[in-house]
C-alpha cells in the first residue's frame, strides 16, 4: 500500500526556472499554502497570473493563507488515461473553494474512501503528500473532510 | 455608418468530405486528408481548386495554408487564418473570420477545414506521457485529471448541481445523436443503436459522463466552401446563407488553475447573444440545432445559455421525442455529431446544418430556414454560427 493517493508514475510538477509558480511548489513543500495577493488591490488571485486581474497592477505579492474551503465541484475518475492508473480503480477529484481567499478555487484528490458519496458544499482542509524521493521532490495538495 | 454584419453577404457554396475512420486507422496521412476533403468540397460547389485564394482553420490544425495552397494549385494565396483555442471551440469561428474576410474584400474564395489523424499524431483522451509538468496543467495533471472527460465533468457535476438537473437529461441528448446515426451512412455508430438501458449500463468516465455522454475520436477531413451571396446564386447547389456567426467569451472565462469566471457554463452567454442579434433570428425562428457534444454536459449548458430550453425545465425537455428530426420539437444532431457520426472537431456539424438547408440530410427536417451550428462549448474562446436559406434572407 502506497502512502499516495495516486500510484507513481504519473506527471509530476516542476517549476525549474519558473518564477511565476515557484511560490507556490516552494511553500507546500513547507505545508504552506501561498497565493497571490494584489499589492495595490488586495484582490486574492490564482492560479499564478503577471497581473492582477481586478486592478491591472503587476505588483503581485504572495500571501500565506489557511488550507480551508469547500467542496465546489467533484468527478469520479473511472476510465484510466495514464499507464500509470491503469490497476489504479476509480478515484475522487475535488475543486475546492476557499471562501476565505476571495472564493478562489484548487483543484485535488479527495482522500479516503473512493467510493464516499460527495456531496458540493462540505468542508474539507488541505493534506499535504510529500514527494521527497521523486527524481523532482516535491508535494501535492490533497483534501480530506472536516474543517 | 452602415450597419456591420456578416447577414446575408456570404454563403456556404460547396462542402466535402474524406470518409470517416476510427481514430488510427485512416489509410492517408493528415495532409492527404485535408486535400482530399477541400478537394470534395470544389467538386460540389463547381469550381476549380486553384481558384480557393483563402485557407480558414482552428485548433491549431498542422495542415499550413502555404503548403495546401501549393498542392492545389492556387494561383493567388490571399487569406490564411487560424481561429485561436483548443478543441472544436473555434468551428464558427474559422466560419466567421472566412466570411469577414470575403465580405472585406481579402479573399473571394475561402476553405474552411479541419484534418485529423490520430495515428499518426497523438490522440486527445489520454493523459501526457512525460515525466514532469511545468506551468498551468501541473495543478491538474498530477491530480490524475489530464484528459477532456476527466476536467469537463466538473464543470458538468456543478451546473447540474446548480439546477438540480439530473443523469437523464444527459442521456436524453446522447439518444438523439446515437437515433439520427442509425440513418446516416457516413456515421461511424451507424448500426450500434443505443437504448436507455445500454445508457444506464454502460460504464463510468468520469462522473458525471458515461461511455456514451464522450465524443468518439476519429480520423478524417472536412472542408467548407464560402463565397460571397451573389456568386453562390448561380453555382450548383442552393446557396446556405451565413446569417451570423461569433466567437469569443465572457470576460475572465480564460484564468488558470480552474479559476475562470462562470465555471458553470459553456462559456456562450455572451457569444449567443452576438450571434442572435447579428443574425436577426432567436431560438424560436430555428429550424434545427447541431450542437457540439464533446460531452453531453457541454450541449446540456449551451442549449441553455442559447435560449432553448431554461436550466430548470431540462429534465423534462431533454428525452429523444423532443430531440428527433422527425417531428421533435427541436431536432438535434441530426447526423449523429461528434457522439456518433464523426468527431471532426466538429466542421461535420457545419456540413450537416448544411445539408439541412439544401434539404438533403439523411434525417432531413421539414422545411428548413435557419439552421444553427453551437461549436465546441466549455473551451475558450467559443463560438456559434446560423446558416439561412433564400427564404430567410
Amino acid at each position: 500500500m502506497t502512502a499516495f493517493y495516486l500510484p507513481e508514475g504519473l506527471p509530476v510538477p516542476t517549476w525549474e526556472g519558473d518564477e511565476l509558480q515557484r511560490p507556490y511548489w516552494e511553500g507546500v513543500k513547507q505545508e504552506q499554502l501561498n497565493i497571490q495577493r494584489c499589492g495595490d488591490c488586495n484582490a486574492w488571485q490564482w492560479g499564478p497570473e503577471w497581473m492582477c486581474h481586478e486592478c491591472r497592477s503587476f505588483n503581485m505579492n504572495w500571501a500565506p493563507i489557511e488550507g480551508k474551503g469547500i467542496i465546489y465541484s467533484w468527478t469520479r475518475a473511472w476510465h484510466p488515461v495514464h499507464p500509470a492508473l491503469a490497476d489504479r480503480g476509480p478515484y475522487l477529484a475535488v475543486l475546492v473553494e476557499l471562501p476565505d481567499y476571495g472564493n478562489v478555487r484548487m483543484l485535488g484528490n479527495l482522500l479516503g474512501d473512493e467510493h464516499q458519496e460527495v456531496v458540493i458544499g462540505t468542508p474539507v482542509h488541505a493534506v499535504f503528500e510529500h514527494h521527497p524521493d521523486n527524481a523532482i521532490p516535491h508535494t501535492l495538495v490533497q483534501w480530506e473532510r472536516g474543517s | 455608418m452602415a450597419e456591420r454584419s456578416l447577414r446575408g453577404k456570404v454563403a456556404v457554396a460547396g462542402i466535402g468530405e474524406t470518409p470517416y475512420y476510427k481514430h488510427g486507422q485512416a489509410p492517408d496521412p493528415e495532409i492527404v486528408l485535408a486535400l482530399k476533403a477541400i478537394l470534395a468540397a470544389c467538386d460540389d460547389a463547381g469550381i476549380d481548386p486553384a481558384e480557393v485564394d483563402g485557407f480558414a482553420s482552428y485548433s491549431d490544425d498542422r495542415n499550413n495554408p502555404t503548403r495546401l495552397a501549393a498542392a492545389l494549385g492556387t494561383k493567388e494565396l490571399r487569406f490564411s487564418n487560424m481561429q485561436w483555442g483548443g478543441g472544436g471551440g473555434g468551428g464558427s469561428g474559422a466560419i466567421a473570420n472566412a466570411s469577414a474576410a470575403i465580405n472585406a474584400g481579402i479573399a473571394d474564395t475561402v476553405v474552411v477545414y479541419r484534418s485529423l489523424a490520430q495515428g499518426q499524431f497523438a490522440r486527445f483522451g489520454q493523459g501526457p506521457k512525460i515525466p514532469a509538468i511545468a506551468g498551468d496543467p501541473a495543478f491538474n495533471i498530477p491530480y490524475g485529471i489530464m484528459s477532456p472527460a476527466q476536467q469537463y465533468s466538473l464543470k458538468a457535476m456543478r451546473f447540474m448541481h446548480e439546477h438540480g438537473i439530473h443523469q437523464t437529461a444527459l442521456r436524453g441528448i446522447a439518444m438523439a445523436s446515437y437515433y439520427h446515426a442509425q440513418n446516416n451512412p457516413r456515421a461511424i455508430m451507424r448500426g450500434r443503436p443505443l437504448t436507455e438501458e445500454k445508457y444506464d449500463n454502460s460504464r463510468w468516465i468520469s462522473e458525471p459522463f458515461h461511455l456514451y455522454d464522450c465524443c468518439m475520436e476519429n480520423d478524417g477531413a472536412a472542408a467548407v466552401i464560402l463565397v460571397s451571396a451573389e456568386r453562390a446564386k448561380d453555382m450548383k447547389h442552393k446557396p446556405a446563407y451565413v446569417l451570423g456567426a461569433a466567437l469569443g467569451s465572457d470576460g475572465g472565462t480564460g484564468r488558470g488553475a480552474y479559476n475562470g469566471a462562470h465555471f458553470a457554463s459553456s462559456h456562450f452567454t455572451s457569444v449567443s447573444r452576438n450571434l442572435y442579434d447579428m443574425a436577426k433570428v432567436g431560438p424560436k425562428d430555428v429550424d434545427v440545432l447541431q450542437s457540439y457534444e464533446n460531452f453531453t454536459g457541454g450541449v446540456l449548458m449551451s442549449l441553455v445559455e442559447h435560449g432553448f430550453v431554461e436550466a430548470e425545465e431540462a429534465d423534462e425537455f431533454l428525452v429523444l421525442d423532443n430531440l428527433k428530426a422527425d417531428g421533435g420539437k427541436l431536432p438535434l444532431n441530426t447526423s449523429g455529431g461528434n457522439l456518433a457520426e464523426c468527431y471532426m472537431h466538429g466542421l461535420e456539424l457545419i456540413t450537416e446544418a448544411v445539408h439541412q438547408i439544401r434539404g438533403d440530410s439523411p434525417n432531413q427536417v421539414k422545411d428548413v430556414n435557419v439552421s444553427m451550428v453551437i461549436s465546441g462549448p466549455m473551451v475558450s474562446p467559443v463560438s456559434n454560427s446560423i446558416y439561412g436559406s433564400e427564404a430567410s434572407l
